[in-house]
């Protein structure tokens, strides 16, 4: 191979520059970060449990949607048998209250922004 | 078992052949269960109003303010882009068909409350692509603002202008924002809902509140209701009748 040298040179600063990202996290220890929302609840537990709200709280989101807007329910019953009324800034923003420290952190980090609130008010605390 | 070419043949036909006749035999009349029918029937509702155009004050706003004030209605304060879910406009505009020299003369210079008719044959329901626009079972003409694509069919479809389009983003003209309703945002189209949720909670809704002289009149349409009574004992307009959509808010004169 001619000018084996500075081909395997060039390669090796392209690899270098190519994986920055992944190394500079590294190094800095950014790919650790992990979102920690806040959570400021009067209640010890969400309406489903943490586990299933932080997977699924969108999908409960969209139900809880329709079932307002559309087939004129109001009130969700939970797995454990509790009534909730469905109504996202009265009932869920209501613990929540906080949303720059808490729904913000996670939807920021994933990169996701999603358009409830170009209607739904955060009420006067939480802005 | 042993399978020859004919059998298989003729099992095949016969598949094909109860394929093909399983539409004709859906529309076969089925007993339907009668009792699930019947009980819905029992149970609908129909919301309908009653404006009282001589008891509607002249000047007075109440209704509206209230009505704008608990749904967010912003105050754009430029006619081409504003937001209305109730309003005044003259007896003539508002009844441009009535040719009665006597009925325009008595009422010329009055003006009449005007409101989505909540018609039992909306238009704006027929014309929406994503159904973001709808007629529950209780007779409102209910908005999905989340489904809304703002393509403003609906408004060219009602005859009533009884929709308004955001231009822009309403929030910066809303004098103050009621946190209990959301507001709306750019692009979709808005009107009155009947103030679907009070009647939820049961209230009645908020113009009908609001209105200190008893002008409005709401309820369902059973015959022990008085906003049935009303409407059966005096003689009403409904706008633009003629049309068929069958608009759910009559005009007492």
């Amino acid at each position: 191979m001619y000018d084996s040298g500075k081909v395997i040179l060039g390669v090796a600063v392209f690899l270098c520059l190519a994986s920055f990202p992944a190394w500079y996290n590294v190094i800095t220890s950014k790919a650790d970060y992990r979102p920690d929302p806040v959570i400021v609840v009067s209640d010890n537990q969400c309406i489903e449990s943490t586990q299933y709200m932080r997977e699924y709280h969108m999908q409960l989101l969209k139900e809880w949607r329709d079932d307002a807007v559309r087939n004129g329910k109001t009130i969700y019953t939970a797995s454990d048998n509790k009534t909730y009324e469905i109504n996202l800034t009265g009932t869920c923003l209501k613990c929540h209250s906080n949303k720059t420290e808490f729904c913000d952190t996670c939807h920021d980090f994933s990169g996701v922004s999603p358009n409830c609130w170009d209607c739904h008010n955060i009420p006067k605390s939480g802005k | 078992m042993e399978i020859d070419r004919r059998k298989f043949l003729q099992i095949t036909g016969l598949t094909f052949l109860a394929l093909a006749a399983k539409p004709a035999f859906d529309l076969l009349p089925r007993p339907v269960a009668a009792n699930a029918s019947s009980a819905s029937q029992a149970e609908a509702k129909r919301w309908a109003m009653a404006i009282d155009i001589e008891a509607c004050k002249e000047g007075c706003t109440d209704c509206i303010t209230a009505c704008h004030r608990i749904h967010n209605v912003p105050d754009i304060g430029n006619r081409k882009e504003e937001i209305k879910w109730v309003w005044k406009d003259s007896f003539a505009n508002s009844f441009p068909e009535q040719e009665n020299r006597l009925v325009e003369s008595t009422f010329q210079g009055r003006s009449v409350l005007l409101l989505c008719n909540h018609c039992d044959n909306p238009p704006c329901v027929r014309v929406c692509p994503t159904q973001a626009t709808w007629k529950r079972d209780d007779g409102i003409v209910m908005m999905d603002y989340h489904r809304c694509i703002g393509c403003r069919y609906c408004m060219a479809a009602c005859p009533y202008g009884s929709r308004s389009f955001n231009w822009k983003d309403p929030r910066p003209y809303i004098n103050e924002v009621d946190d209990s309703y959301p507001t709306r945002t750019r692009g979709v189209v808005e009107k009155c809902d009947f103030c679907e949720e009070r009647l939820a909670r049961g209230d009645i809704p908020a113009c009908v509140e609001a209105c200190k002289y008893g002008a409005l009149i709401f309820g369902e349409m059973k015959p022990e209701m008085e906003v049935y009574k009303v409407i059966s004992s005096n003689f009403t307009l409904r706008r633009k009748a003629e049309l068929g959509t069958q608009p759910q808010i009559y005009y007492i004169l």
